[in-house]
């Protein structure tokens, strides 16, 4: 009796996950399959561009509001007055994916892209350089 | 702290984890044996210690906000509310109601997805593996809907001192709507497959009884006060936010035992779509943020405490500033802490196998426990 009432419940249950056999997967099958992620996804960094010019004006109030400090920004000026970034890099392995820099940024300069697979073989390649960081697509 | 034990009689000293499954972190656990029935169980604590009360005190408000989330990965909004609402309170900031009632709305459903995953955790602990993958089904939809309203899918950093930094969609709402629908028909079958099974029945009736003393010595709080017959929500004893504006039930069971605060936190569940469903049905216009929110978040000298109800238990988040924008000391009591206290006591005497759905059913985060 007792191994009756225990074999039941076992059964529906295994009736209840063949059914499921025959409806759609829920997975994906990563990578030949990506997942779309959500348009606000906080993904690995990008400066943006326009017409082959850097949007930073280098106010460095992304570098102050990051709270992993991973952020390093230095002014310089070009001939006809423009301050543009000489150096920016970003330790990309330290940060958080917090978001305050797209945030904080005056000139909706620096953007974090639905990238969200980076991987590379060191983590020195992870320190990403002002260059760089202007070359990455938006995904 | 490591028991010695007595030579004459047969007992036995053995290590649960620091990497044992059925503690889901790295929690030690330091048992003393007589045979399969445990003595003695004493947690050791500190295998993932990260000082995040020191951070709070050299990072400003704003700055150690990133860092909540990273506490509780299975409720990270709940320690955000409890942060920003104790920012707020310090330095007297009114929030707008439409991003209060969004921030709400966005706890609840992580809420959901909090009490889902343990669903699934606490099903594999006592050896039943199918039941996670029907619960991580339902907790996809939930973190699909907070992905596409904050950008992430643990770690939100969505709310911001003074209001959320995005605001909800329509999309969200009709993702929303329907994932209530779906998790009204998907909570019977829950109740069918798992709470009337004869097997796991037999693993949790009766089975690691918290009675009501017991509960009030240790300061149990959260599914455990609850599932011991104690109305104890800080969403109802303490209302914070807009809770007193929604009506719901705080569900409690008398029976203490592993299947009462299974039975508490299945019915919390349908507790927390009704707050969603009124929520986005009360949701009113406006904007989500308040104007002119300072860039540092600054108050006089003095201190505030906060607890709001997280999906473990109260939450309380104690600052004290010296009038500068960086706590001077904070502290933070983390609900899952001290809910893991009552461990000894409750598990001396049972089996070994009972001590894993003991453990199972308290829902430990080990990060919160360990922050
Ligand atoms: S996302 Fe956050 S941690 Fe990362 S660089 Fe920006 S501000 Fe810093
Ligand atoms: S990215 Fe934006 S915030 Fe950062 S230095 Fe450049 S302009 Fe300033």
């Amino acid at each position: 009796m007792v191994v009756i009432r225990t074999l039941i419940p076992l059964l529906k249950g295994l009736a209840f996950t063949i059914k499921h056999l025959f409806v759609k997967p829920i997975t994906y099958q990563y990578p030949e399959q990506r997942r779309e992620v959500s348009e606000r996804w906080r993904g690995l960094h990008r400066l943006k561009m326009d017409d082959g010019r850097l949007l930073c004006v280098a106010c460095g109030l992304c570098e102050a509001v990051c709270p992993a400090d991973v952020i390093t920004v230095e002014r310089t000026e070009t001939e006809d007055g423009r301050s543009f970034p000489s150096r920016f890099d970003v330790e990309v392995t330290r940060c958080i994916f917090c978001g305050y820099c797209q945030e904080a940024c005056p000139k909706d300069a620096i953007e974090l892209t639905r990238n969200y697979d980076f991987c590379e073989y060191t983590r020195e390649e992870f320190n990403l350089n002002r260059d760089q960081l202007a070359k990455i697509e938006e995904a | 702290m490591i028991p010695h034990p007595d030579p004459t009689q047969e007992t036995l000293v053995l290590n649960m984890g620091p990497q044992h499954p059925s503690t889901h972190g790295v929690l030690r656990v330091l048992l003393k044996m007589d045979g399969e029935y445990v003595i003695e169980a004493e947690p050791v604590l500190g295998y993932g210690h990260r000082m995040h009360e020191k951070m709070g005190e050299v990072r400003s408000h704003n700055g150690f906000y990133a860092n909540v989330g990273r506490m509780d990965y299975g409720g990270a909004l709940s320690f955000a509310h409890g942060h920003v609402l104790a920012v707020e309170r310090l330095s007297d900031i009114q929030v707008p109601e439409r991003a209060e009632y969004i921030r709400v709305i966005t706890t609840e459903l992580n809420r959901v997805a909090s009490h889902l995953l343990w669903i699934g955790a606490f099903l594999l602990d006592l050896g039943a593996f199918t039941p996670i993958l029907y619960s991580f089904d339902d907790r996809e939809i939930a973190l699909d809907l907070l992905e596409h309203v904050t950008g992430a899918r643990i770690t939100f950093s969505y709310f911001r001192v003074g209001g959320v930094c995005n605001d909800i969609d329509e999309q969200f709402i009709e993702g929303t709507k329907k994932f209530i629908k779906r998790m009204r028909e998907r909570i019977p079958m829950f109740h069918k497959l798992v709470t009337g099974n004869i097997i796991f029945r037999k693993r949790v009736e009766g089975i690691g009884i918290i009675d009501r003393d017991m509960a009030l010595r240790y300061g149990v709080t959260g599914p455990m006060i609850r599932g011991s017959g104690i109305p104890y929500d800080i969403r109802k004893v303490e209302p914070y936010s807009v809770y007193p504006e929604f009506d719901f039930d705080i569900p409690t069971y008398d029976e203490g035992d592993c299947m009462a605060r299974h039975k508490v936190r299945m019915d919390e569940i349908e507790q927390s779509l009704r707050i969603i469903e009124q929520g986005l049905e009360k949701l009113p216009d406006g904007p989500v943020m308040m104007e002119k929110v300072p860039k540092k978040v600054k108050s006089g000298p003095g201190d505030t405490f906060m607890s709001v109800e997280a999906a473990r238990g109260e939450l309380c988040y104690y600052l004290a500033t010296d009038g500068t924008d960086t706590p001077y000391r904070m502290k933070i009591r983390s609900p899952s802490y001290s809910n893991l206290s009552i461990l000894k006591e409750v598990t001396s005497g049972i089996l070994l196998s009972d001590l894993v759905a003991v453990m199972g059913s308290m829902d430990l985060v080990i990060p919160e426990i360990d922050r």
